[in-house]
Formats: structure tokens, C-alpha cells, sequence
């Protein structure tokens, strides 16, 4: 039961006052600006937009700065936001293979087109902090060098390799591209709508269940196919234009994790693959999104359900973390009732468990019966 | 569908203040449905091309958007104009399948297709039905109905005149599919009628 | 016209084909910063009348991807687009879209795509504004490439042992 309770608006009006003065924190200490949180904290606003599910930097970093850093309220923010806005359609599909690329990798082939380029990465650095960013430093202008134009097709392109590696995921040609924010989840749930659910699921608790894949929680062996991070133009169809015309350009993390698979009664033995793809620079995201999305497969496959990473149900229920935070933080607010409700219950089960024991040595049969 | 590209009737008349217009054409739709049997009256805040009426004009502006699918008859979906207008103005996606319509729109009523070929909602989601919108030449002039159910105090007494005869036995098949069934908004050129699956017509005299 | 609009650049489907100088030119108004278009609508001659058919307003798209790359595909998250629609004094209408929400920005991009219908005005929107701009974003695409170009790795083999 809930029941209404009025007061305290003068206490969460001051509240809001103080929360908005310690977000400010000390007026000696310049305000920041929504473009150097652009600028120099881009892969905090990534997150955002990548589990806010919602494409815009700007937006992104000015929920950042309102949440003071916190990233799940950021998120929550970001998500509010979109509530208010009318969807103008969906995007013809973004093709990765066009991409102007910023880091591209593979862990499986050392020499394929277009080459190993490492970008911006926090890989081969020695983790020591660099007390030259307490202050203000010139940074050098990066290096350049030739570099030629055109697609760079991704591995899964080049390798059809004697059908041992699966290609990409098809569904069949009637089915309706799902979208969760329209149509409330259901289990089981195609593909295309896992992967829009894990698109916009918690890195953190991706991550961990990536991670337990490896450790032994559902069988997988895999290896970083390709990792590739970059600029994808986004084009629509217009209807009364009759053509399609192009957006603009997003930057989009894309990784092909490659897995052995020993062949079930449904497949044969070959490489089967799972596809993370994110908003932003968000590399760690891509690869667990990847993982976890294999491991789903498990029923397409024929594998054993024997982990909890397997369970679609289990994963996808629990990887948004704006619905998660919503239900956990609920139980901050006002639960006078149902609490004094349980109080009395406690209180008269201990009453009677305390004249059990105060009478007659209690008899085990007796005390099963009475609960 | 494919539509016109530079057929400049699609990009006139749509509303000139779309905030508040949609707000108060939100307000008419909903006391039509809250009391149904009420006559309620527009003003032309659309001028959508012929033979769409500026009523289903301003309907259609502030209840379809590009995640509503919309059926036209024939008398409608033939024109190329009607169908630009709507497809510009409201961003909504067209539908050749009336069971997947969240909203139809009918101008010929002769030819109104029987109202169980209309999408009929689930029992989970009975919200899931199509929206009627039957163009109707005015409302007055017709054959006398006795309206009653929810949001109507005893008996409420409308005229409305195009409505062909096949129409009432169809109202009460649809009433007994309840909870599934469509909803209709009967739409002349002065206002609007609004007919939720809920209201029983009785006919007098007959 | 120039086949560096990469990557992507509308892919030429077959119908598209008549409206390929046209898409090409609101690709990159799309790209364009909101200064320069700005800036372009001021030093304008004759500014013809403008008339707001629709909006500027600001919308999502629902962006969707490609399961493994180029499977069935599927919605992986919305981004903000705002469009717009004009009429001009001469009679032509133009349309814009571009993500973000900038409408002042993608209120003068429908403006010149009005002016880029008009076979008067199609060569000075070019001359005058989608080259410059094009050319500003090639630049700028080409100096990412380099940049990243220069991390790439340059594998070479240890010989070990003798065959």
C-alpha cells in the first residue's frame, strides 16, 4: 500500500540549493565548459551517449557536468531527455566497412589490408601516472605519414576461409527489425534486439560477464577478430525528398569476436562470431558486448545452458542500468508503512517464539507446526 | 510509398503554430472520446488538399507521427497529393495492410470495409486496435442515434448525416468483441463525434 | 563532382542517380559548421524572402547497424537530428537534416538547398559554399588518416635458427 505524505519541500528545495553549490565547488576554481569536457574527458561523454543510447556529444557532457561526474545519473539524464523528442525515422543501416578509420586491430592476422593501426590507445602505455598533466603542458602535434584512401573491408569480409568461419548474423528476410524502445522486451528475443539491448547495457556489468565466459562460466575461446574505431557517415531515407540524404558522421567502436565451437547437433565444428558495436570511442564495451553476445547464441547453437552468461533472460533483464539504479534506489524513499507493517509481524513472531521458549521445553514437531 | 517531390500542395497547409494547435486539437479528440454522443466543434487549423477534411487534417496532425502506421481507402491513398500531404506533415508511414493500421482514414463511406478487418488489438493489449477516422458530410441532418455506455449520464442524442447502413450492425459486432475492438472518430467539415468501442448505438425508430 | 565525400558518400543507388549532385551538396551542408553557413547567408546577394514550411526542429533518428557488419540489421541507438524546411520568394522549396540540435544551422542549410535547385543560384552555392566547405572537410578527413597512418604497425621477422 502507499500512502501519500506531504512535507519536506522546503528541505528539498534546500537541498536542490546545496547540491547545485557543491556541484559548482569552490568559485575560486574556473567553471568548466561543455567543450573541454568535450574535448578532454570525450571518452566519459562516449559512455554516456553509448548507455544513454543517445548520439550527441554536447548533450552528453552538459549531463556529465549536471550529474557531477556520476555517470549512471548522466546516463538517467540522457535518457530523459530523448523522451521529449519526436523520432523522425530509422537510419538506413551504417556500413562499417566505409569507415574513416582511427584504429583498426586484429588479434588473429598480423598482415591483412589496410594494416594494423593502433590510434589513440591506453594499450602499450606503462600506466604511471604522467604528473606533467597537473599542469598545462604543450603537447607535440601527432606524427603523420601517406596514407591511402578508400574502404578498409573488415576481416570478416576478406576471410570466407573455407566456410570455417561463420558469416554475419542474417535473420529471416520477413523479420521486422525489433526496437525495444517501442515494443516491450520479450523472451526469447531475436538477435537484432539483444544486440540493441547490449548496445545500451552496463560496461561494468558487461565486462563481468565477459569476463566470466573466460574464466570458464560457458565454454569460449575467443579471439579479437577485429576492433575497429572510426567516423561512419548516417543516412535516412526522406520521403518526400524521395532519396536518401546523409546526417552527418558518428564515431562507432565495432568488434568481431571470434570463437571455437566444437559443433553441436545444430552446427557443424567451425568459428562462430559475436558483434559489439557502440557509440563512441569504447573499445572495453565493444569486446564484452561481443562476448556476451555469443554466448547468448547458445540456444541457436546447441550448446548446454550451464552459465549465467548464457542466460538471456538473466543478462538482458539486469544490463540496463538506468532501470537498475531506479529499482535499487527506490528503496531510499519513504517506506514508513510497509515497514511498520513488518515491524508488527516481527514483533509478534518474536512474542511467540519467546513463549516457546519460556514455557515447556519446546518439542521440534510443535515448533514446525506453528510456522 | 512513393511521393511527389516537388509537389508544392504537400508542404502548404500544415498547423502554424504547432504546439499549441496540436495541444487543443489533443484536448477536442479526448472530450469527444470521454463523452461520446457530444458534438464537438473545430476551427480550420489545417487546410490539408481535397477531399481530406480540414478537421481530419488537424486530427491527423496531432495524433500521427512516424511511429503510427496509417491506412487510407481507396478514395484517399489514390491521391497523390492527400497522401504527400500526410506523409509530410505528420511524418506517419503509410499502410496498404488494414489490420496493421494504428489509424485509417475514410472518405468514401459506401465503400467502408467491414470494421473486423481492422487490426482488433489483444487481449493483453487491447490499446493495440486501429483508430477510425470516417469522414462524414456533417453533424446533423442524419438518422437519429441513441448513444449510451461509459461517459454518457443516461442517453445521448446525435444526428450525425453519411453514415451508410451496413455501419450499425458492424458498431455492434465490434462492441461485442470488447475489450478488443476499433475505436471511430466520426469527423465532419464543422467537428467531430467521437465513437470509443465502449458507446452502444441504438437506433430510433428502427 | 568530386568521389572524396568518403566515407560513405551517399552510395549511388541507381534511382538515386538524378538527385546525385543534389544529395552530394546536403551531404556536406549536413557536415557544414554552423559559422559557415552562417557567415555565407549574411554575405549572400539579394537575399531572397524566406518562409518556414517546417520547423527547424530537433527529432531523433534511430541509427541502426548491421549484425556482424553486414547481417540482418538492427537498432543500436538513437541520435539527435534536427531538419528543416523552407519556401523562398522564387518559389522553391528546400529541405535540410544534420545531427545535433543546432536549428539556426540547419535553417540556413534548407535555405541553400532551395537556392541549389534554382539553375540561377546552382553554381554560386557551389562556388561559393559547398566546395570551400568540402574542401575544409577533405583536409581535415585526410589529416585523420595521416595521423592515424602513422600508427600503424610495420611488422618485420626476426630470423631465428637456419633452414
Amino acid at each position: 500500500m502507499y500512502v501519500a505524505v506531504k512535507g519536506g519541500e522546503a528541505a528539498i528545495s534546500n537541498a536542490h540549493q546545496l547540491l547545485a553549490d557543491r556541484r559548482r565547488g569552490d568559485r575560486s576554481v574556473p567553471a568548466m565548459h561543455i567543450e573541454q569536457i568535450v574535448e578532454q574527458l570525450g571518452l566519459a561523454v562516449d559512455r554516456i551517449m553509448s548507455e544513454g543510447s543517445l548520439y550527441d556529444r554536447e548533450l552528453a557532457a552538459l549531463a556529465f557536468k549536471q550529474a557531477r561526474g556520476d555517470m549512471i545519473e548522466a546516463i538517467f539524464l540522457l535518457r530523459a531527455y530523448r523522451t521529449t523528442l519526436p523520432r523522425f525515422g530509422y537510419s538506413n543501416p551504417i556500413d562499417t566497412g566505409n569507415m574513416l578509420i582511427e584504429r583498426r586491430i586484429s588479434a588473429t592476422y598480423k598482415d591483412l589490408p589496410g594494416g594494423q593501426l593502433l590510434g589513440p590507445t591506453f594499450d602499450y602505455t606503462h600506466r604511471l601516472l604522467d604528473p606533467e598533466l597537473m599542469g598545462d603542458e604543450a603537447v607535440d602535434a601527432p606524427k603523420r605519414r601517406y596514407a591511402e584512401t578508400g574502404r578498409t573491408p573488415r576481416v570478416s569480409e576478406i576471410l570466407a576461409h573455407e566456410g570455417l568461419i561463420e558469416g554475419d548474423g542474417n535473420l529471416p528476410d520477413d523479420h521486422q527489425t525489433g526496437d525495444l524502445t517501442r515494443t516491450p522486451m520479450e523472451f526469447p528475443m531475436t538477435r537484432d534486439v539483444r544486440l540493441q539491448a547490449l548496445s545500451r547495457g552496463d560496461e561494468g556489468f558487461l565486462l563481468a560477464l565477459g569476463y566470466s565466459t573466460q574464466r570458464g562460466y560457458a565454454r569460449s575461446h575467443p579471439f579479437a577478430g577485429e576492433i575497429r574505431i572510426g567516423e561512419v557517415e548516417v543516412e535516412i531515407d526522406v520521403p518526400e525528398l524521395g532519396f536518401a540524404v546523409s546526417l552527418g558522421r558518428i564515431q562507432v567502436t565495432e568488434c568481431q569476436m571470434i570463437t571455437q565451437f566444437q559443433g553441436s547437433s545444430k552446427s557443424p565444428p567451425q568459428f562462430t562470431r559475436g558483434y559489439g558495436l557502440v557509440f563512441g570511442q569504447s573499445e572495453r564495451k565493444a569486446m564484452a558486448m561481443s562476448l556476451v553476445d555469443r554466448t547468448l547464441r547458445a540456444t541457436e547453437l546447441g550448446e548446454d545452458l550451464t552459465a549465467p552468461a548464457q542466460d538471456e533472460e538473466f543478462v538482458i533483464s539486469h544490463s540496463d542500468n538506468v532501470q537498475a539504479t531506479g529499482f535499487v534506489e527506490h528503496l531510499k524513499l519513504p517506506h514508513y508503512v510497509d515497514f511498520q507493517a513488518e515491524l508488527d509481524l516481527v514483533r509478534r513472531m518474536r512474542a511467540e517464539y519467546d513463549e516457546g521458549r519460556d514455557g515447556k521445553a519446546p518439542q521440534g514437531d510443535d515448533l514446525e507446526a506453528a510456522e | 510509398m512513393e511521393v511527389q517531390s516537388n509537389n508544392a500542395s504537400m508542404f502548404r497547409g500544415g498547423f502554424s503554430d504547432p504546439v499549441f494547435n496540436a495541444q487543443s486539437v489533443f484536448r477536442r479528440v479526448m472530450d469527444a472520446l470521454a463523452r461520446p454522443g457530444s458534438v464537438v466543434r473545430f476551427d480550420d487549423l489545417t487546410s490539408p488538399p481535397a477531399p481530406l477534411l480540414p478537421t481530419v487534417g488537424s486530427i491527423a496532425a496531432t495524433l500521427f507521427d512516424h511511429d503510427t502506421r496509417i491506412w487510407l481507402d481507396p478514395a484517399l491513398s489514390r491521391n497523390g497529393e492527400v497522401a504527400g500531404w500526410l506523409t509530410f506533415n505528420t511524418s506517419a508511414q503509410l499502410t496498404l495492410q488494414s489490420y496493421d493500421a494504428d489509424f485509417a482514414v475514410v472518405a468514401d463511406l459506401e465503400s467502408l470495409p467491414s470494421l473486423e478487418s481492422f487490426s482488433q488489438g489483444t487481449q493483453e493489449y487491447p490499446d493495440r486496435s486501429t483508430t477510425l477516422i470516417l469522414q462524414i458530410d456533417g453533424l446533423m441532418g442524419g438518422r437519429k442515434l441513441h448513444l449510451s455506455g461509459p461517459g454518457i449520464e443516461d442517453v445521448a442524442a446525435v444526428a450525425p448525416k453519411g453514415l451508410p447502413e451496413h455501419f450499425f450492425d458492424q458498431w455492434a459486432s465490434n462492441g461485442a468483441r470488447f475489450p478488443r475492438g476499433a475505436d471511430v472518430l466520426l469527423a465532419a467539415p464543422e467537428g467531430i463525434i467521437g465513437l470509443p468501442r465502449t458507446a452502444k448505438i441504438s437506433l430510433s425508430g428502427g | 563532382m568530386s568521389d572524396t565525400v568518403a566515407p560513405g558518400g551517399p552510395q549511388g543507388k541507381p534511382s538515386d542517380d538524378a538527385h546525385a549532385g543534389r544529395q552530394q551538396a546536403m551531404a556536406v551542408l549536413a557536415r557544414a559548421s554552423g559559422k559557415e553557413l552562417a557567415e555565407a547567408w549574411q554575405a549572400w546577394p539579394d537575399r531572397p524572402e524566406v518562409r518556414p514550411v517546417r520547423g527547424p526542429e530537433t527529432g531523433l533518428v534511430m541509427v541502426r547497424g548491421r549484425i556482424g557488419g553486414g547481417g540482418a540489421p538492427f537498432n543500436f541507438g538513437e541520435a539527435t537530428v534536427t531538419r528543416a524546411t523552407v519556401k523562398l520568394s522564387n518559389g522553391k522549396v528546400g529541405h535540410a537534416y544534420a545531427l545535433g540540435a543546432d536549428k539556426e544551422k540547419v535553417r540556413h542549410a534548407a535555405i541553400f538547398d532551395a537556392l541549389w535547385q534554382d539553375d540561377a543560384f546552382r553554381a554560386d552555392v557551389e562556388k561559393k559554399l559547398v566546395a570551400p566547405i568540402r574542401d575544409r572537410l577533405e583536409a581535415e578527413d585526410n589529416e585523420h588518416r595521416e595521423e592515424t597512418a602513422a600508427t600503424r604497425v610495420d611488422f618485420f621477422t626476426m630470423v631465428r635458427g637456419e633452414d
